[in-house]
């Protein structure tokens, strides 16, 4: 500290900046990322609820009002597509938040080669999702993916299965991928949190007899709750949100099998050039996602209240 | 003794292990496989696991089917880097402000940033095509950098933030009371001590710019030699065929710098992941 009263005092500006109000100099911190965060998503979002209520195209705007919204109200596809998409979500966040639990405690546990393993999950994470994707293309084709390979040699299909070409199928193989591509970073929130779980209480436990299963039960869930909690809603947005992987693998086919409401909208808007419809879906994104966290953070708080999680 | 495992339960964890890892990697080896399979074997019905035609061609083949490749990987690398120091450059003074200050509509302008990681790019492209239009982007690496930060500036904000809320304030307070100014003490008091909460975040924002460029440049940008490598790889399917095995080893090739750089800096992701996560 002795090097810093020598110095501080000699350059000027600091003098100057002292004297700031705790209050302006925050927000000349905040500041800057605030207006980028203005410009580049404030001000389009501001654009996509007004283009919303208009129709428009390549050819220009004119107002329709409520029209657009009508329209999906009364759209029988675009209902399923929203039961279709919350489907989506929770199936592929229950699973990511299953797999990433268990993997994180066998991660945990005291083996020789842990360092390792916990490396070898990082790469689905690491590397660009559509990348991923188009491994997992080739695992899903009927001719040359091992998986119908596999499903040939045993005897289970008598020819190539193509797991993209059926609704059903298509649809399940893209959890998986969703799955495959979230899992990596919800393993390392958990395996992270778990590290940070006092050895005491688990010493104590054991001392007291209490078994691994017990242990894990009543000492790591509890302990880790939280970050159990603020990755099932961070991991339930992207998933909602999840685009590219659905877009390579089926572009939201078969038979909109795969279409989830991200994936509509991208269709309508960039594929079809109906910006307004379009607008009108991405601001049906919004309120549900918005909706939903309120909701989720809602009971949250109630949940803490009655088993005193602060 | 706590953690001894009997020899069945050894057994039973490598085995879960195993399973987990090969959901994990197995688009990988597949990938690796097919690399190595000649174009006209990949049709051969019935299916091969293995067979003696396996060979390295293409990885040297697919410098000369898409003549960029190397350049798309390098402006993987570009773009990602330049996203990550702009990030770090808005995310630096704001995490610090929300750890530390008290200013008017903290609370709400925090819950602003938060709400930022509720779209993606996907529901905005419209208007972003737009914006980027206007101010003369499109078409150049900008147009993909700056879409990139917009949407990791507030995970950046969340992360740093609470490593910063765990540098003990007296250190501060010495040198405000030595009188530093605000600026400097968090120049020189404050950042020296976040550099592995600054690690962290730095390679938690280079995997979200590196992983989800795709769609930002597919959308906002033509130029052919600005291209990021998930886009530039769609060159291998041409207009009669499909150089398949060329486009997995591109693939492979294409993330390696990647994954090396990540191999030295995990040690610190997980520790820092670590720090992070355990709240007091």
């Amino acid at each position: 500290m002795a090097e810093l009263s020598a110095q501080a005092p000699q350059d000027s500006a600091s003098l100057r900046s002292r004297t700031l109000p705790e209050g302006l100099f925050g927000w000349l911190l905040v500041g800057p990322a605030m207006l980028f965060i203005a410009v580049i998503v404030a001000w389009p979002l501001a654009e996509t609820i007004r283009l919303s209520f208009m129709d428009a195209g390549l050819g220009g705007e004119s107002y329709v009002g409520l029209e657009n919204y009508q329209d999906l109200a009364d759209s029988r596809r675009f209902h399923q597509t929203i039961v279709r998409t919350f489907y989506w979500m929770f199936l592929s966040v229950g699973l990511k938040l299953m797999l990433g639990l268990i993997g994180a405690t066998l991660l945990n546990a005291a083996i020789p080669g842990r360092a390792l393993f916990r490396v070898l999950v990082m790469p689905p994470w690491v590397i660009p999702i559509a990348i991923g994707c188009i491994g997992w293309l080739w695992l899903y084709n009927g001719y040359f993916g091992v998986l119908s390979g596999v499903l040939m040699k045993l005897g289970i299909t008598d020819g190539p299965f193509e797991f993209l070409a059926y609704k059903t199928s298509a649809f399940y193989s893209a959890v998986v991928t969703d799955v495959w591509v979230g899992t990596p970073m919800v393993t390392l929130f958990f395996l992270a949190a778990m590290q940070g779980v006092s050895r005491d209480l688990y010493e104590a436990a054991w001392v007291d007899g209490a078994g691994r299963w017990y242990r894990f039960r009543r000492i790591t869930i509890p302990q880790i709750f939280p970050v159990i909690v603020s990755m099932a809603l961070l991991s339930a947005i992207f998933t909602f949100n999840s685009f590219e992987i659905i877009w390579i693998l089926t572009e939201g086919g078969p038979r909109g099998a795969t279409t989830t409401m991200i994936v509509d909208t991208y269709k309508v808007a960039i594929g079809n050039y109906k910006f307004g419809e379009g607008a009108a879906r991405a601001v049906i994104i919004v309120i549900l996602l918005g909706l939903f966290s309120l909701i989720y953070l809602f009971f949250l708080n109630k949940v803490n209240k009655r088993y005193g999680v602060k | 003794m706590m953690d001894r495992y009997t020899k069945l339960q050894l057994v039973g964890i490598y085995a879960a292990l195993a399973v987990f890892l090969t959901f994990m990697l197995l688009p990988f080896f597949e990938m690796f496989m097919a690399s190595l399979r000649p174009l006209e074997h990949l049709f051969r019905s019935p299916y091969q696991f293995w067979s003696d035609d396996f060979s390295f061609q293409a990885y040297r083949d697919m410098w000369v089917t898409v003549p960029l490749l190397g350049r798309y990987i390098f402006n993987s690398i570009f773009i990602a880097s330049s996203v990550t120091l702009i990030t770090m450059v808005f995310v630096v003074p704001a995490a610090y402000a929300y750890a530390r200050l008290n200013f008017p509509f903290k609370n709400i302008s925090l819950g602003i940033f938060l709400g930022v990681n509720m779209f993606t790019g996907a529901v905005l492209l419209i208007p972003l095509y737009r914006v980027l239009r206007t101010m003369g982007l499109l078409n150049s690496y900008w147009a993909m950098i700056i879409p990139g930060v917009a949407f990791l500036i507030p995970t950046g904000i969340w992360l740093l933030r609470s490593y910063l809320e765990k540098i003990p304030r007296e250190l501060e307070e010495a040198a405000f009371v030595d009188g530093a100014s605000r600026l400097y003490t968090l120049r020189r008091v404050v950042l020296p001590l976040a550099v592995p909460g600054l690690i962290v975040v730095g390679v938690a924002v280079f995997i979200g710019a590196y992983a989800q460029q795709f769609l930002f440049a597919i959308t906002f940008n033509q130029t052919r030699e600005l291209q990021p490598l998930p886009a530039g790889l769609y060159e291998f399917i041409g207009y009669q065929t499909v150089t398949w095995n060329e486009m997995m080893a591109a693939a492979l090739v294409g993330v390696l710098p990647v994954m090396v750089i990540f191999l030295f800096l995990q040690k610190y992701l997980v520790a820092g992941l670590t720090a992070g996560a355990v709240k007091e």
